[in-house]
């Protein structure tokens, strides 16, 4: 398999653009015609051929110009990469796992020659090579978690699993749905979630915080949580809100298909072996409408759900204003007819 | 004044549940304004409390030095400010041992960045009691250009070092002792409701 990646932006001009491939690999969430929030948990290990839930780490054509826009956004604000001091161990371990997985998985793309200590990494689709001493900080040119996470498509959380809960302390947090690592970190599971609408009450987070607590070496798992982003804009955080809002309210009848985009995270959760931490990597995937609807079954699907979605939640993901306008979109390609179990096309 | 009764809020904002005496412990007490009844009303539960405590005042114009002084700490001192006595409240942090405790009251700007500091020190949260009293005026972080506006009494209020109209967030972190804020007209820019005073 070959990869051709495309040479595109998230910001500005946007032209980021899904090809028909990767409009079909996309992981669409909704497994039904309506959605509430549950402990959504599955074994992540493998799926589908070609699809997403594959490999480790899903490695598509959008990976060369996704890594340039972190680097965008982390030279103009450094604080969305942080790692406070005793994570430096957790962010090896997670080094190693990235590493190890993709050279497994995508030989073609990346190799890692390890003798004892010394390590030889090398990454062809960003012209990457680096030898280096696993577990020595300085013979890298940042901290472990920063170097891999800069290659390495989708944000990334390190839970420290302490006194019964887990807290995130550390992060690089470049593509996330509107949430701040910079005033997140340190904070435990129930306390970074406490904006969630009605999860709480519905004992979800107390049921997956338990899971989590128990998860295994070598035994991943995998969820998929959703929004709806106006533009193809990976850097949808809190700190940049003022420069990226006003984008929002320029969804019209005649943008709508073009400019409203569905983004699903593809989010894995990984036990790492000497920390006893956690990685928690957040896969960012964007389909603008007028794609989506090229799959008849999404785009009956997804004009159910979002007609149907609990005020609250509309809310909380930020689209409220724009629903009628998406719903009515949708309801043209919705003939009413029953859909089929499960995410994948017909 | 008595205790502040809040509404019930999201799991990331603080409860403050009131001080009840851990006995003749060294203990380190901070207090503002108002807070300081929350220190005699803990004296009055038991005096014994004071006996190996170390109480830091900040008066900001509250009249209840002389009563607090006359409660027989081991040690006590008035201050202008937090910045003013943050040092002093440091090292006294620094030599706490185990089974210290640390009593804080008086408006949530003082308990949380006297909790954070605590917390950096390594003093274990359970040793830790608090109590709200006086002003429900926050403790606002920008979440844009990171600058904390302390005393802020409404909602939406103007960031003091970017300028930007914030709205005020339940959203809170112990790590920076400060609510979220938030600008209020980022999709339609110029529009903004107008500010009321914030509630308990
Ligand atoms: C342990 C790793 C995890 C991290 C670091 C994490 C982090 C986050 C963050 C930062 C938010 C945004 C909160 C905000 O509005 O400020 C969020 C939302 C959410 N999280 Fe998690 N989470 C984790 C695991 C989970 C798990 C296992 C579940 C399973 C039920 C879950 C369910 C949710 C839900 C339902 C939302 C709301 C999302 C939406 O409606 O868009 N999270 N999470």
């Amino acid at each position: 398999m070959t990869i051709r990646f495309n040479d595109e932006t998230f910001r500005g001009d946007y032209t980021y653009h899904n090809s028909p491939e990767a409009i079909r690999r996309f992981p669409f969430p909704f497994d039904q015609d309506s959605y509430m929030y549950s402990v959504n948990i599955e074994p992540h290990a493998g799926g589908r051929a070609g699809s997403p839930f594959e490999k480790r780490f899903d490695v598509d054509e959008h990976y060369v110009s996704e890594m340039k826009d972190r680097a965008i956004t982390l030279a103009e604000d450094p604080m969305r990469c942080q790692s406070l001091p005793h994570m430096d161990l957790a962010g090896w371990d997670f080094l190693e796992l990235v590493m190890t997985s993709k050279a497994e998985d995508y030989p073609e793309l990346f190799e890692l020659h390890r003798d004892g200590d010394r390590w030889h990494w090398i990454n062809k689709p960003m012209g990457i090579e680096q030898r280096f001493t696993f577990l020595d900080t300085t013979t890298l040119p940042c901290g472990p978690l920063e170097y891999i996470t800069r290659q390495t498509q989708g944000d990334h959380a390190l839970l420290d699993q302490r006194e019964g809960n887990l807290w995130m302390d550390a992060g690089m947090i470049t593509s996330q749905a509107d949430w701040s690592l910079d005033f997140d970190i340190g904070m435990n599971f129930f306390e970074w979630h406490a904006p969630v609408p009605k999860a709480h009450e519905m004992g979800v987070f107390q049921r997956a915080l338990k899971f989590l607590l128990n998860l295994q070496q070598g035994a991943p798992v995998r969820r998929l949580n959703w929004t709806m982003t106006v533009n193809p804009r990976l850097d949808t955080s809190p700190e940049n809100y003022h420069k990226w809002g006003p984008e929002k309210r320029t969804i019209t009848p005649e943008t709508v298909g073009s400019k409203q985009y569905l983004r699903v995270e593809l989010q894995t959760l990984w036990r790492l072996p000497r920390s006893n931490a956690i990685a928690f990597p957040i896969r960012c995937y964007l389909l603008s409408l007028e794609d989506l609807v090229s799959v008849p079954k999404w785009g009956r699907r997804l004009h159910r759900v979002l007609r149907d979605l609990p005020d609250e939640l509309a809310e909380y993901k930020g689209f409220a204003v724009n629903r009628p306008t998406i719903v009515a979109y949708l309801a043209q390609f919705d003939d009413g007819e029953p859909t089929s179990p499960g995410i994948f096309p017909d | 004044m008595p205790r502040t009764e809040f509404s019930p809020s999201i799991a990331s904002r603080p409860v403050y549940a009131g001080l009840t005496s851990q006995g003749a412990t060294p203990a380190i007490m901070l207090a503002d304004a108002e807070g300081a009844e929350a220190l005699i009303d803990l004296a009055g539960q038991d005096a014994s409390v004071m006996d190996r405590a170390h109480l830091i005042y900040i008066p900001a114009g509250a009249p209840h030095g002389p009563r607090l002084a006359a409660l027989g700490a081991r040690l006590y001192h008035e201050a202008p400010s937090f910045a003013a006595c943050l040092e002093r409240y440091r090292q006294a942090l620094a030599e706490a041992h185990m089974g210290s405790q640390l009593y804080l009251a008086g408006t949530e700007g003082l308990i949380g960045q006297a909790t954070a500091e605590a917390l950096a020190a390594g003093l274990p949260a359970d040793a830790i009691h608090t109590e709200h009293r006086g002003s429900v005026a926050r403790r606002m972080q920008c979440v844009h250009c990171k600058g904390v506006t302390e005393n802020v009494t409404t909602d939406p209020f103007i960031c003091a070092h970017c300028g930007l109209t914030l709205f005020v967030r339940d959203h809170f972190s112990r790590r920076l002792g400060a609510f979220q804020g938030v600008c209020v007209d980022a999709e339609t820019p110029g529009i903004v409701p107008p500010a009321q005073e914030i509630k308990p």
